[in-house]
Order: C-alpha cells, then structure tokens, then sequence
C-alpha cells in the first residue's frame, strides 16, 4: 500500500472532522442516554421498558416492509422502462421522478392530507361522479401510500442507475441460448441489477421504519410509529434517555435488517448510488 | 433449388436512419460451410449476422431458414446461436451454469445438463473449470466458455462476430485452428465476421467480401485472392499494386507504358481496365533485362521478405523479395503473365493500390482505431 500524501490527507481532514463531530460523537451520546437515567446513573430501565412498544416496533418494521415492497413493484418495471427510453426523454423522465423531491417533505405530506380527507379533493371529484365517498385518512393504507409517495425516488434512481448500465449483449445472449421475455428477467436482467435493488430497498426501507409525521398526519395518530414514539419522547415528554433507548434499539434493528439484505447483494458488482 | 442450401437472404435490405446499412444483400450459405464476412468496419457485416440470429429485423427482403422464412421469428426460436464480440458470459453465474443456461431453458434433465457440459468443457478445453467465476477467467479462456456454451444447445448455425478480435496475436493464431477443428468434427455451418483477412483466407471454404452495405465478391480464398473482382477486393485482401491499364486484345495489355502478355480475355480492344500485380509476383532483375525500370525508394525487413517500394514512372510499386536492394539503386521488374491480373473498371478505381503515401506506422494506427 502507498502511503497517503500530506495534501491527500489535508483534503480529507474536514470530512474526518465532520463525520467525529456529526457522526460519532451523537452516536455515543445515544448510547450513554440510552443506559443512563435523568441523573446521569448507569440503569437497564429504560431498555427493560421497551417492551411495552413491541407493538409500534413490529407495526413500524411491517409498514416499512410493505411501503418497500410496493415501491420495488412500481420502481423495477419503471426503471427498465426508463432505462429503454430514447436519452431525450430518459432524462425528462428522471427529472420528474426527482422534482417533488425538491418541494418540503411537510408539505408533500399536508398536500395528500387534502386530497385524502372525507370532504377532500379526490371524494369531491368522485362524488361528482356518483362514486364514494370513501374513507381514506386516518387508515393505514393512507400511512403506506405517504411513505410510497416520499420515498419513491430513493428506489427508482438506484435502480435505473444500474439498468442504464446494463449490457444489452447480456439480454441478446440469453435469447439466443433460447430464452423468452420471461427467462431473460428472471435469470439474467434481474440477478444483474440487484445491486440497485438492494440499494433501493435499503434507501427506501430505512427511512420508512425510522419515519415520524407521515403517520400523524395521515394516520390520523392511530398507527403511532416508531419513530413517532421517539419524536414524542423527546418534544413532549422530555425523557430523552428513553428517546434515546428507542433509537438505539432501531438502529440494532435496521443494521440487522441491512447485514441481511446485503447478503444478497454482496456477490454483485458494486452499482447503484450506495454500493 | 440449390444443393444443401441451411440459409438464403434474399434481397435484403436495411436503413439506419439516413444510412444505407445494407443495400440489397443477397448470398445463400450452404450446411457445414465455414463462412466468413469479410470487410471494413461499418460494411455491414454484423448487421447482416444480426439479422440471420433475428436481433435486427431488415427494412425489406427474406430470410430462408431451410427453405421456411423466417422473418419475424424471434431469437429464442431459431436455430442458430451466436458467439458475442464481448462474450456476453453471465458474470452471476460461474462457469458450469453459462454452459447450462441454454440446456437449462429448454429444460433439460439435470444428468443431461451435466454431461453436456462436461463434454463441451473437454471440447474446448476447459476441463475442470466447472466452479470458476466468469471474472477471474482470461480473455482466452472466456473465449472457450462463450463458445462451449453456444454450442452445448446443439445449433445447426454458429454465427461468429470477430470472437478473435480481443486477443492477442498468438492465442488468436491458436483460437484459429482449433474453432476450424471444432468446426470439422462438428460438422457445423460457422458463419464468420472479421475484418482481419488473413484470419478469413486461413479458416474459410467461403470468403464474402463486403464493403459499403454491398457484397464486393464470394468465392473460396484462393478466387478472392488470385481473381479479385474490383480494386476494393484486390487492396483488402492482401497487397496489391492496382495500375490504371489498357486491353490492347485478348491475353495482352499495357500499363506503365509497357505492353504485357497475360491470361485474360473477354474484354473489349482498348478497353480501360484495372491491373493487379502482386508484390510476391514480381522478379527483379538487372536494368537492361526489365520489362520495367524504377528507382528503388525504400527497403522494410520483414523476416521472411523484403518490401521495396520501387518508383516507377511516378508511380510507386511494392515489391516483396528475398533479396536485398538498397535505396537509390535502379532496378528492373520482369513480369510473368501469370503474375497478372485484369479487372474491370468499378467505383474504386484509383482509390488504391498505389504506394507512394505508404507507411507501415499509418496502417498500423488505422488497425487499431478499426478494432475499437
């Protein structure tokens, strides 16, 4: 191995800086909140009180689940046909996928809250046509389709990233060895993008679990999340050490979550935005 | 109908937007033939391999697959199966399992898959590579994995698209002989791309000589060579020196401003034609014995020859000879009508065969910008 430079190692400084002053360091002081109590003494308590919130976490890990598992359906096909589309309109196309990601989180999510509501925008025009009303805030489905709508990108890009990159002779190989539409997904197209699959489901189920507000506003505060509790404990409640408790504990969740999706994608290429 | 004819195209054609790809292509191949497409990059050869594996359908014409056509059909269904420029192995999947990716599709017991495998492996000489990873294969040894799994589906065609072109000089003269072994013992019809056209004279029965989306000539290697049709096929294929000449009657002409006996008949008195003469074909003698006198302009060692360019008349002649003439010595050229060879006026008259801008380095800049 060369030894890194003195200019090589200056130009890495801030980053080093930044990551112990913004990574580490809260990190740490997650755990020391985690095992201590208000006055600072060493406790088990606040993770023997977990178990109370069973619930929230599994409710959290399976809305997670499902709001990935529907954004892999919708994402995987529109990639590849993205990825198919004439350069012009591929980068239109990428470019609506990013633009709502532009506009405030909040305010994406108060936006579905209008058109969801009893007497919103999509019953309105249902009604005008004789259809409905159906009730579609404060249910989980509207907790889903919030997560799904928010966290869309985060898959299709990773994806289409790897698609982009996708040897064509790969596909023209298999169908010369006999295979049909159905065998070229499955045996070599999907196997050779899974990099990004495994990226996206990554991008998309992290954030999902750990989310808070989405399942305020759309739930209506019936599907309280995980990440609802934790936001509770520290603006309501001010129990950061239990706060701090909750996070520790997802946190253990998702890189037990993530070790085993990476398993899957570790015999590929590194691709996608995060290898 | 033609004897044992697997594949006829039929006036095809195809356009790439303003760009005539292939312009009413017509050639039929015969079963357990070894074909070569043989042309400068951008004639059209790989289209047309395209278009007999179905990934290119042409703008107008037929394809005949044993007397059925076969437009439309997709890839999967024909009976034909191609070796990739690139190899286009699966690197998700090891060795054994691109070998049984066909086998595996049609679904194939799985007894079967592995002992077709292990034959193909023996075949191409890979044995004992079933569990290797496609990636840490040489470019050679990828080679045979494409080729042993291409041929473990059993086509009656193999369509080759310069499966040589990425290796080196020497593993390419060994990959020559043995895909021309494999061919023999499977008694296959091969179907050949390549620009490099020593590899076609080499390997081929049949040599198709392309230029410009047209067939410029087919015949066995010997008639491209000896009897090209037009300047193009004369200047491709091997060395020439193309002059501009005249039919004075039948089996005698004049070029250089000399008057030659040859074999050749057939053409109108004082007919424009194109002469080819050989490098190989041409004897230096002292002076006053020449047919041809010329000043000697430079000398290439080439291990088994010398080239000499030789001026002649301004004109600058390559000659390929044992002996060694130095520059600036005047030479004489004697000519045997055998060593001479008429065609008649094309498109490409004047455009080669003559050596005054040659440059060993410029030929060999334009090889590799070719290969690219």
């Amino acid at each position: 191995m060369k030894k890194n430079t003195l200019t090589q190692r200056l130009c890495a400084a801030p980053h080093v800086v930044w990551s112990a002053i913004f990574i580490v360091v809260p990190l740490i002081m997650v755990i020391y909140y985690a095992f201590t109590d208000k006055s600072g003494a060493f406790t088990l308590e606040n993770i023997s009180r977990l178990s109370d919130y069973t619930s929230t976490f599994l409710r959290s890990l399976w809305f997670g689940i499902v709001a990935t598992i529907i954004c892999l359906i919708i994402a995987y096909p529109l990639s590849y046909i993205l990825s198919k589309m004439k350069l012009r309109a591929q980068s239109t196309m990428v470019m609506l996928v990013m633009i709502p990601m532009w506009m405030n989180f909040l305010l994406r999510t108060y936006a579905w809250m209008t058109l969801l509501e009893d007497s919103g925008v999509i019953n309105n025009i249902l009604s005008k046509i004789g259809i409905g009303p159906f009730h579609m805030i404060n249910t989980s489905g509207a907790v889903i389709l919030g997560m799904v709508y928010n966290f869309l990108p985060y898959m299709i890009l990773p994806i289409y990233s790897v698609m982009t990159k996708l040897d064509n002779s790969l596909v023209e190989a298999a169908q010369d060895l006999g295979a049909n539409k159905f065998h070229v997904i499955r045996d070599v197209i999907f196997p050779s993008t899974l990099s990004g699959v495994v990226s996206g489901v990554t991008m998309v189920f992290v954030p999902s679990v750990s989310t808070f507000y989405i399942s305020q506003k759309l739930g209506g505060g019936s599907f309280a999340l995980i990440g609802d509790i934790i936001e509770m404990q520290f603006q309501v409640s001010n129990n950061f050490n239990f706060g701090a408790a909750l996070s520790f504990v997802l946190m253990i969740l998702i890189l037990i979550c993530m070790a085993v999706m990476n398993k899957f994608g570790d015999t590929e290429e590194a691709g996608g935005v995060v290898a | 109908m033609k004897n044992n004819v697997i594949i006829d195209l039929k006036n095809i054609s195809v356009k790439l937007g303003d760009a005539q790809i292939l312009e009413n292509l017509s050639m039929y191949i015969r079963d357990k033939e070894f074909i070569t497409l043989l042309g400068p990059s951008g004639c059209g050869k790989t289209t047309t391999l395209r278009i007999i594996a179905g990934f290119l359908e042409p703008d107008s014409g037929e394809v005949i697959f044993e007397n059925k056509t076969i437009n439309g059909v997709p890839p999967h269904k024909r009976q034909v199966n191609t070796i990739f420029q690139r190899y286009a192995l699966f690197p998700h999947l090891n060795v054994y399992e691109n070998i049984a990716f066909g086998l595996r599709v049609k679904k194939m017991k799985e007894k079967e898959i592995s002992e077709t495998v292990k034959e193909m492996l023996e075949l191409v000489n890979l044995n004992g590579f079933e569990r290797r990873n496609i990636n840490s294969l040489s470019g050679g040894q990828q080679q045979r994995v494409a080729i042993a799994r291409a041929l473990a589906v059993k086509p009656r065609v193999l369509l080759l698209d310069e499966p040589l072109g990425a290796l080196d000089l020497k593993l390419r003269k060994d990959m020559q002989v043995e895909l021309k072994n494999i061919q023999q013992r499977l008694g296959i019809t091969f179907i050949y791309v390549t620009h490099d056209q020593e590899e076609a004279l080499s390997m081929s029965d049949t040599v198709v000589v392309m230029d410009g989306g047209v067939i410029q000539q087919i015949g066995t290697p010997q008639d491209v060579y000896n009897e090209p049709k037009n300047a193009f096929v004369a200047d491709f294929i091997g060395e020439s020196n193309i002059l501009d000449g005249k039919m004075l009657e039948d089996f005698k002409c004049s070029f250089s401003g000399a008057q030659f006996q040859c074999l050749d008949k057939g053409f109108g008195i004082g007919e424009s034609v194109d002469v080819v003469v050989r490098p190989e074909d041409v004897d230096i003698v002292p002076v006053d014995q020449g047919m041809l006198n010329g000043t000697v302009t430079s000398v290439t060692f080439k291990g088994v020859h010398f080239e000499i360019i030789v001026d002649i008349g301004g004109f600058k002649w390559m000659i390929q000879t044992t002996d060694y003439e130095p520059v600036g010595k005047r030479i004489g050229l004697d000519i045997e009508p055998d060593a001479i060879h008429i065609m008649k006026k094309s498109k490409y008259s004047g455009l080669y065969g003559d050596y005054s801008s040659f440059s060993d380095e410029l030929e060999h800049l334009s090889d590799i910008v070719e290969e690219e």
